[in-house]
């Protein structure tokens, strides 16, 4: 991959080592000026400003923001009036809000494994969840399922056999297919999700291996799953203490329930979020920052750049075959529609959202995603449609730009309302190409993770960069990539 | 470039599965003939090579292959040409077709339902409830300058799409990489496929009359619809040829796709011929989602999409920046997508088709058809 093909080619402080480090999050004038000067920029270093950027405070204040956005749309619709029937209402939508994200925020914290550190341009994504999650229902799903048939081993084997299996689809896939250029990549992993899928869609190919092997994905109609292991905390003992009190306080049983899941996958996150924030900041890391930067160069410098590629894209597999398991895992039964390509692109959203390359972006873009553009809209589509009374909406375009021309936009507005998941599609994909076209580093974008393992900004006196506004870098991660391999390469001032 | 040089790391691997590809085919080969001639051979387990299969049998299968081929071998001329010289996997191909499959169906059935249903049921293809298609009667035998003027429609629609696409948003970023378009390509296709369902719906319906459109001549059952598509792809592909061979803007178009850089320096008008090739591959991306319909009678928002991965299948298979290479990767796989339900069930022959993109892109990713670029 050549520099010309990587995506940040928005601007970047320059490689010669004159590490930037005040830069970004803490946003001198100097480091924006090559972007667009936007509302948007403004916004974002005013948040970094007032949270001095650290990573936890901005994913809690955008969590916050949406929280508190989601919590008035309910507010909204009820009237404002607090019975506990707009209490459950707010808990049950803050509770599916934060499931999605943190489902979001593993598959996007896994890609963001593979583009952002390493520039490997996979938008398979969706095959290897359904790997994993097909694999998980195989072992772990009971013998006597309605639909397919699994082996009924305990439910830890089936997650971890999920993560190996889809990590070994990712090996086979990588082995050969690294050595592709971007787009061919691309391409292959797209035809991959695709076979994978039609693969788990046969029902001929499960009726055969449900007679010789004793299972099967039961085709089309599907996979039961086993039940989430949360569940059975509140069948007795302390749990259904818990759940008494809380039924008793008015709140609805299945919102209790679903929270106990949802913390779990948060805890997944955060799992999954500390072990890449690790790889990242380990010498392996900085490999995988050069092979991205310039592969040329990590090749020059002696790095056997493929294995690092291949042993990359395993555990970037597994941990997209963790993600689906923990998502569509969790219903209690699956099917390959839930493993459409689309499902790729909303990862990928997420991640260009929060900025690739930055662990941190990525749960911030999960956030995000989930809450303007994959929730939101349809909320506030619901909550206007009922506020308005606009009417039965037209059947048809025609009929609804019909009465346009007669100046009477409540039809069109109706039929907009009524078909608002289409219109929500056609925004996620305005949002994509306006991202690309003006901020293609994403909302926390300009904010490059450490590479270098000593902090290249507090560099002693005489080597300190002229750029260097008065702020203290303190523990800032800002010291960029390519810094980094200026440093390695024996750039400027590293001796 | 590192590419290259990793690219040439993996040659000495690359001939051993290449003569294994070689031998299953001459495998599949021998097998259909011995199936041809009804000659089973017993193997192990009950299998057997060979066995029966009437000739006509066959040669449905192959002249399925040859009309599902075209299609994708004229929606790949398009993306081939984008491929080559704007450097990018335009993702937004596929919505291309359904752009000019809507918009020409829409002109299709307003004239030859013209006074049996409302204009706008008409021109959005039959999205609310009214007469059936045979009761509109867009077929053609019934109706051929309908149809006809359906394909000139999908052509200029799509061109007017196409164009105003590349001005709001690829000619903006026409400095950037391959992958950056190729994201705001994903953006364009999620748009615009949303779009056609907010404006047309996301029913799937019938369009095409059927009466009387298959019929024999000379004692062959023919799909009048299918011979249509036939004729029209032919003629298509003809003209383009002529069209890069003889004509100034076509030299200009190979120019740039071979080397950009020279091409500059020369003096060709390059964004001239960037808008020349956005023109020629939308007109022919919408045509052939026109046709594509005619041949399956019926219409949904999503049906470019889908044929997207088996078109670039058709482009990588043929070489990209082939227009050639393109329609002949859409003939193979479009046979491969037909024929290869000889041995194994509908469940898999998609993914036959994507297998083969697959492994054509790891062991000869110049193509089928490599040496010939861009004529």
């Amino acid at each position: 991959m050549s520099g010309e093909d990587r995506i940040r080619d928005g601007p970047r402080p320059d490689g010669g080592g004159s590490a930037d480090s005040s830069g970004s999050v803490g946003g001198d004038a100097d480091d924006v000026s090559a972007g667009p000067e936007s509302v948007a920029d403004v916004l974002r270093e005013a948040i970094a400003r007032a949270f001095g950027g650290h990573d936890l405070a901005i994913v809690l204040a955008t969590l916050a923001s949406i929280y508190g956005l989601f919590t008035l749309f309910v507010l909204v619709a009820n009237d404002f009036e607090l019975t506990t029937n707009t209490i459950n209402a707010i808990a049950s939508t803050l509770r599916l809000l934060t499931f999605f994200a943190a489902s979001y925020a593993v598959l996007a914290l896994a890609l963001n494994l593979h583009w952002g550190y390493t520039g490997l341009f996979n938008i398979g994504v969706a095959g290897f969840m359904a790997v994993g999650v097909y694999t998980m229902g195989l072992l772990s799903t009971p013998p006597d399922a309605t639909s397919g048939m699994g082996l009924g081993l305990p439910l830890p084997v089936g997650v971890l056999g999920g993560m190996i299996a889809a990590g070994l689809v990712g090996l086979i896939a990588a082995l050969p297919a690294l050595r592709l250029e971007a787009d061919y990549l691309a391409i292959v992993t797209l035809g991959l999700s695709e076979i994978i899928r039609l693969t788990m869609n046969s029902s001929q190919l499960s009726s055969w291996t449900v007679s010789t092997f004793g299972f099967g994905t039961g085709g089309g109609s599907g996979l039961n799953l086993p039940a989430r292991p949360t569940d059975a905390l509140f069948d007795g003992g302390a749990g259904e203490a818990l759940l008494t009190v809380l039924t008793g306080a008015g709140i609805r049983r299945s919102i209790v329930v679903d929270a106990a899941y949802t913390l779990v996958v948060v805890a997944f996150v955060v799992g999954v979020y500390w072990l890449l924030s690790r790889v990242g900041a380990s010498p392996f890391g900085r490999v995988l920052k050069a092979i991205r930067d310039d592969e040329l160069v990590a090749q020059s410098l002696g790095k056997d750049t493929r294995l690092f590629k291949i042993k990359v894209f395993i555990v970037g597999c597994a941990l997209m075959g963790l993600g689906g398991i923990l998502w569509q895992g969790s219903y209690g039964y699956v099917n390959p529609n839930s493993f459409r390509p689309i499902v790729t692109f909303y990862v990928f959203v997420a991640v260009i959202i929060g900025g690739s390359g930055s662990n941190t972006g990525s749960i911030v873009g999960a956030i995000l995603f989930v809450g303007l553009l994959f929730e939101g809209p349809r909320q506030f589509g619901g909550i206007v449609q009922n506020a308005m009374d606009l009417g039965s909406a037209p059947a048809t375009f025609a009929g609804a730009v019909g009465p346009l021309f007669g100046l009477d936009p409540i039809p069109f507005l109706a039929y907009a309302l009524e078909n608002i998941s289409a219109l929500q599609f056609v925004l996620l994909g305005v949002v994509l190409i306006v991202i690309m076209q003006r901020r293609p580093e994403g909302v926390l974008g300009h904010r490059t993770e450490t590479a270098a393992a000593i902090d290249l900004g507090v560099r002693p006196e005489g080597n300190a960069p002229a750029a260097r506004s008065g702020e203290e870098p303190t523990s800032r991660p800002d010291t960029t990539a390519a810094a980094d391999h200026g440093g390695e390469t024996g750039g400027d001032g590293d001796e | 470039m590192g590419a290259t040089k990793l690219l040439d790391r993996g040659r000495g691997s690359r001939s051993l599965p290449l003569l294994l590809a070689w031998l299953v085919g001459i495998l599949l080969v021998l097998d259909i003939g011995a199936r041809l001639a009804g000659v089973e051979i017993p193997l192990a387990a009950g299998r057997t090579f060979g066995g029966s299969m009437s000739v006509a049998q066959f040669g449905g299968l192959v002249w399925n292959g040859v009309i599902v081929g075209l299609i994708f071998g004229l929606a790949g001329i398009g993306l081939s040409m984008t491929y080559s010289i704007l450097n990018f996997a335009n993702f937004s191909h596929g919505d291309l077709i359904t752009t000019g499959a809507f918009t020409g169906w829409g002109a299709a059935l307003l004239v030859s339902g013209w006074g049996l249903a409302e204009a706008g049921t008409l021109l959005l293809v039959r999205a609310a409830s009214g007469p059936s298609p045979n009761e509109i009667g867009a077929s053609i035998i019934q109706a051929p300058l309908a149809i006809a003027i359906g394909v000139v429609v999908a052509a200029v629609a799509t061109v007017l799409v196409t164009v105003a696409i590349d001005r709001v948003v690829y000619r903006p970023m026409r400095d950037r990489g391959g992958i950056a378009l190729l994201i705001a390509s994903i953006g364009v296709a999620l748009g615009l496929r949303y779009v056609v369902q907010f404006v047309f719906g996301s029913r799937s319906r019938g369009v095409t009359a059927t009466d009387g459109v298959r019929t024999t001549i000379a004692g062959v059952s023919v799909n009048l619809h299918e011979l249509t598509l036939f004729v029209v792809a032919l003629v298509l592909m003809g003209g383009m040829h002529l069209l890069l061979q003889r004509t100034k803007l076509g030299t200009a178009m190979r120019a740039m796709a071979d080397n950009k850089d020279l091409a500059l320096v020369t003096g060709i008008p390059t964004e001239r011929v960037v808008t020349a090739t956005w023109i020629l591959g939308g007109a022919l991306a919408g045509v052939a989602g026109y046709l594509y319909v005619l041949e399956r009678g019926t219409i949904e928002f999503n049906i470019g999409w889908f044929l997207l991965l088996f078109i670039f299948a058709a482009v990588i298979l043929g070489g990209i920046g082939s227009i050639y290479g393109a329609i002949a990767g859409g003939l193979v796989i479009g046979l491969v997508h037909e024929v290869s339900l000889v041995w194994i069930s509908g469940d898999f022959n998609a993914a036959a088709a994507f297998l083969i993109m697959v492994i054509v892109l790891l062991y000869r990713p110049e193509g089928l058809f490599s040496g010939v670029t861009t004529a």
